[in-house]
């Protein structure tokens, strides 16, 4: 018998349809506008591509419209660990769930949501279980959603059948509502989401004998360790392409913050920009970064500490970006971005850089 | 009696034939023979001896070698039933094998092949008996000059990669006798050539650069110039690349690379639809590798006998693999005096019979004839271009409105959002109709890509069939899409977990090592 983790955010996606971008704090007047929930459906939908294991799962599940009313539609055996029903859910509720589901060693979490849903999602499970997201948010910017609902279904059922065994990181992003509101794209990357990998699902069925992108990150690292030079100092950059060079090294970093190296040691984790400014004041320095995944920023989303005033000291020659080539076909011809709010220095980084996919190997790609 | 109707030309009657055949060591019954070896006649043995005593015993087995035993009509029984369980050249249109130039290789070509003064001789034996041999190595030599522009050319390496791989031996042993060896550690190619090109000159110990198309599909210049540099060690690409857009532009980036001290090496396996219409040497490339069993017609012998044929200019003549084929005026002979040699490539002098049927193929034609396949190759695969690019679901990116060379890669990404049938399910589907289908090399640059090459061999009836039978499928997938789940039904053999060709784990390349891998516990 497997057990599956079963969320439904209901309110996600409302805000959409009637041009709220968003559903954060607006759910009263998207109702107002006309919105109705666009989830439960989608859930559905997802549900159905399990159905030819439905004896044999059982759903963990949340009250209502959470994920009861879904799972019971479809016919699943249910185990409803919440009963509140005298009033509407909430984002605690989301969090509180995916806390409870993990609790109840579930083999898999399937969520229905957007970028906020799986933001909660990984504040409460982090990478401690595997998910899979159903798109069903107004903001699909998380790779943690499958490209349909029905494909999530269907990796879901992939995963449980053990077709499909490994699982990869994927980044949590999210944008400030608020401030999109206002026309200010502010995005964050959050952290990272285990979702199974299969690459039928990115590429077509026919996937052959492509290096996972795990196997491309170690060879990236070894290649930027490779070309370490005594006494230069070297920022790294948050991701997780970056973050096999710590490993490679023994070193303790910071995912989602910069770290700062120098011969092999760490000099600080997790500086601010001040920070930065202040230890490669005097020193020669280089840069290591790697772009957003499928948004392909390389500057001003996610690495704000690296800003304009730490580009200028570090120099446009010292920047060093990494990225598996799955990354960079992830971006579909999309050119590299950057955002560091100044804006004629933005303008000054763009032109081509080399890019280092693997070892020895690099690719040309402009940034705009 | 009523005829069965052939209005419509796609094949939904075919199935493949299916026999469950044993692996051949499966088959194998101690003490059943095929060929029973009789004594030696004591007449014989009198004078030479047994003919195993003199031996040396260091040189003897001490064990009988396990070959399977089998009776003939058994062994021939079993390479037939394999045969019919292929989608060889010889039974489907074989246009789905695109950047493989897979066309028809005349029959009497392969009977030259077995004449015994061919079939018989040993690359061992004297130059002087084996004259005709060396000549056609040498005529053939000059047929690709001609064809090229180059200067010399050598048939040793057995295959494109190795071919590349010679090309990428060439560049080292050139900069090294310049003493730039260490300075220069880096390769250009695009991201649109073959990946021997990357990965051949990585094996030489380089730092492989790719470069992106731009948005006609051109390799993207303005890259190019970001990285050519004194470190450049040389440029390797094909052109016309696997989308079939040939780079008009490409003495540019040939140029750059001189400048900058650089080699240019021309991958020439999609020369097709060029013959007779441009050269490697006034594209101004240094070297080219053409296949033999592509362009010039000997068959692709399943990853086996074939021929990369590599030629260079006069320059670079004193690093070729030696020997070379000579002739002195009067006879045929091994030049081994190649000073700056990068030495074998491969066991003696190439795969005679590929070099001879190459030979045939290129005589039979001459010059004109040759000019004329690469007329008729682009005529056929711009027809069905035009064909498809008619059709919703089918679209090709770059160069819009313009022509491709002699092949096309196409992207059915349209059919798979509006079904979610992917080409690799078309690609199955495909063999219930007997025909063969490629997507692409990894990894897919073009989402759900599909890649075609009708060479120059298939008839207006031929494409028309391989075209309905495209747009068949196409519209089973709009309305029967979960049919394609289970594809194919009329093959030899059903899906196969394609998992284990990801897992180098699980390969078994041979019946010793399946048995070591899965069975001994």
């Amino acid at each position: 018998m497997k057990r599956i983790g079963l969320i439904v955010n209901p309110i996600a996606g409302m805000g959409g349809r009637v041009g709220l971008k968003g559903t954060d704090g607006v759910v009263d007047k998207a109702r107002a506008l006309g919105a109705f929930p666009q989830a439960p459906n989608r859930a559905i939908s997802a549900l159905k591509a399990l159905m030819e294991i439905k004896d044999h799962i059982e759903i963990v599940t949340y009250f209502g419209e959470m994920g009861e009313n879904e799972a019971k539609e479809c016919g699943f055996k249910i185990k409803v660990i919440s009963t509140i029903k005298d009033r509407e859910s909430n984002q605690q509720d989301t969090i509180e769930a995916a806390k409870r589901i993990l609790e109840e060693k579930v083999d898999l979490l399937l969520f229905a949501g957007g970028d906020g849903t799986a933001r909660d999602i990984y504040n409460a499970v982090g990478e401690n279980l595997a998910v899979v997201g159903i798109p069903a948010g107004v903001k699909i910017h998380s790779a943690v959603y499958a490209s349909s609902p029905k494909k999530a279904g269907e990796l879901a059922l992939l995963y449980l059948k053990r077709n499909v065994s490994k699982v990869k990181e994927v980044e949590v992003m999210d944008i400030d509502e608020d401030a999109f509101r206002k026309g200010i794209v502010n995005t964050r990357l959050y952290g990272y989401l285990k979702i199974p990998y299969d690459p039928k699902f990115l590429q077509g069925k026919k996937s052959g004998s492509i290096m996972n992108d795990e196997g491309a990150q170690r060879a990236i690292a070894l290649d930027v360790i490779n070309h370490m030079k005594e006494d230069v100092l070297y920022i790294i950059g948050p991701g997780s392409t970056t973050r096999p060079i710590m490993q490679a090294l023994g070193l303790r970093y910071t995912l989602l913050g910069v770290d700062l190296i120098c011969n092999r040691k760490v000099v600080k984790n997790d500086l601010t920009e001040k920070e930065l400014l202040k230890e490669i004041s005097d020193k020669v320095c280089k840069l290591i970064i790697t772009p957003i995944g499928g948004q392909g920023y390389l500057f001003g989303r996610g690495n704000q500490q690296i800003s304009s005033e730490v580009i200028k000291k570090v120099g446009k020659e010292n920047i060093i970006v990494i990225a598996s080539n799955h990354k960079i076909r992830e971006l579909s011809g999309k050119h590299f971005l950057v955002d560091t709010g100044d804006e004629e220095f933005d303008i000054s980084l763009r032109g081509y850089v080399r890019v280092t996919t693997g070892y020895r190997e690099q690719i040309v790609y402009k940034i705009d | 009696m009523k005829r069965i109707d052939r209005s419509l030309k796609v094949r939904t009657g075919f199935h493949q034939a299916k026999w469950d055949e044993p692996i051949i060591f499966e088959l194998s019954k101690k003490g059943e023979r095929g060929v029973l070896v009789p004594q030696a006649d004591d007449e014989i043995t009198k004078e030479v001896g047994d003919g195993v005593s003199k031996i040396s015993s260091s040189m003897l087995r001490k064990e009988a070698v396990n070959l399977p035993e089998i009776s003939q009509s058994r062994v021939l029984r079993h390479y037939v039933r394999l045969s019919q369980e292929t989608l060889g050249a010889d039974v489907n249109i074989e246009i789905g094998q695109g950047t493989c130039t897979v066309k028809y290789s005349p029959k009497v070509n392969e009977q030259l092949g077995k004449l015994p003064g061919m079939a018989e001789i040993h690359p061992l034996q004297d130059e002087s008996t084996v004259q005709g041999m060396l000549e056609i190595i040498y005529e053939t030599d000059l047929a690709m000059r001609e064809i090229s522009g180059m200067d010399r050319f050598s048939f040793q390496p057995s295959g494109g990669s190795q071919a590349i791989m010679a090309m990428a031996s060439l560049v080292r042993a050139y900069h090294e006798a310049n003493g730039e060896v260490d300075q220069r550690d880096e390769i250009i190619t695009t991201i649109y050539s073959h990946p021997s090109d990357a990965a051949a000159p990585a094996l030489k110990g380089y730092k492989i650069i790719y470069i992106h198309p731009d948005k006609d599909g051109y390799p993207d210049y303005e890259a190019f110039k970001s990285v050519v540099s004194e470190k450049t060690a040389a440029f390797f690409v094909a052109n016309p690349e696997d989308t079939g857009v040939y780079n008009t532009k490409v003495q540019e980036f040939t140029e750059l690379v001189h400048k900058n001290g650089g080699l240019c090496c021309y991958d020439q396996a999609n020369a097709n639809g060029l013959l007779g219409v441009t050269r490697a040497k006034e594209a101004g490339f240094d070297m080219c590798h053409f296949n033999l069993h592509k362009t010039f017609s000997t068959p692709h012998g399943c990853g086996g006998p074939a021929t990369g044929a590599v030629g260079v200019t006069k320059e670079l003549e004193k690093f070729m693999p030696a020997p070379l084929i000579d002739f002195d005026g009067e006879k045929y002979y091994l030049n081994y005096d190649v000073p700056n040699s990068i030495g074998k490539i491969r066991s003696f002098n190439g795969v005679a019979p590929v070099i001879m049927k190459a030979y045939a193929w290129i005589r039979s034609l001459g010059a004109e004839g040759l000019y004329e396949v690469a007329k008729i190759a682009v005529l056929n695969n711009n027809y069905m271009f035009k064909k498809l690019m008619e059709l919703d679901c089918v679209d090709a990116p770059y160069i819009e409105g313009k022509q491709r060379i002699e092949q096309v890669r196409y992207t059915l990404e349209k059919l798979a959002k509006d079904t979610g049938v992917t080409t690799g399910d078309i690609q199955r589907r495909m063999m219930d109709f007997g025909m063969h289908y490629w997507c692409s090399h990894h990894p897919y640059y073009i989402p759900e890509p599909m890649t075609l090459e009708p060479t120059e061999t298939p008839s207006k009836e031929d494409l028309d069939e391989y075209i309905e039978t495209l747009k068949y499928i196409f519209n089973e997938a709009y309305e029967t899409p979960d049919k394609f789940e289970n594809a194919p039904f009329a093959s030899s053999c059903h899906q196969v977990d394609e998992s284990n060709m990801d897992d180098p784990e699980k390969w078994a390349i041979t019946w010793r090592s399946y048995l070591k891998k899965y069975t001994e516990k």
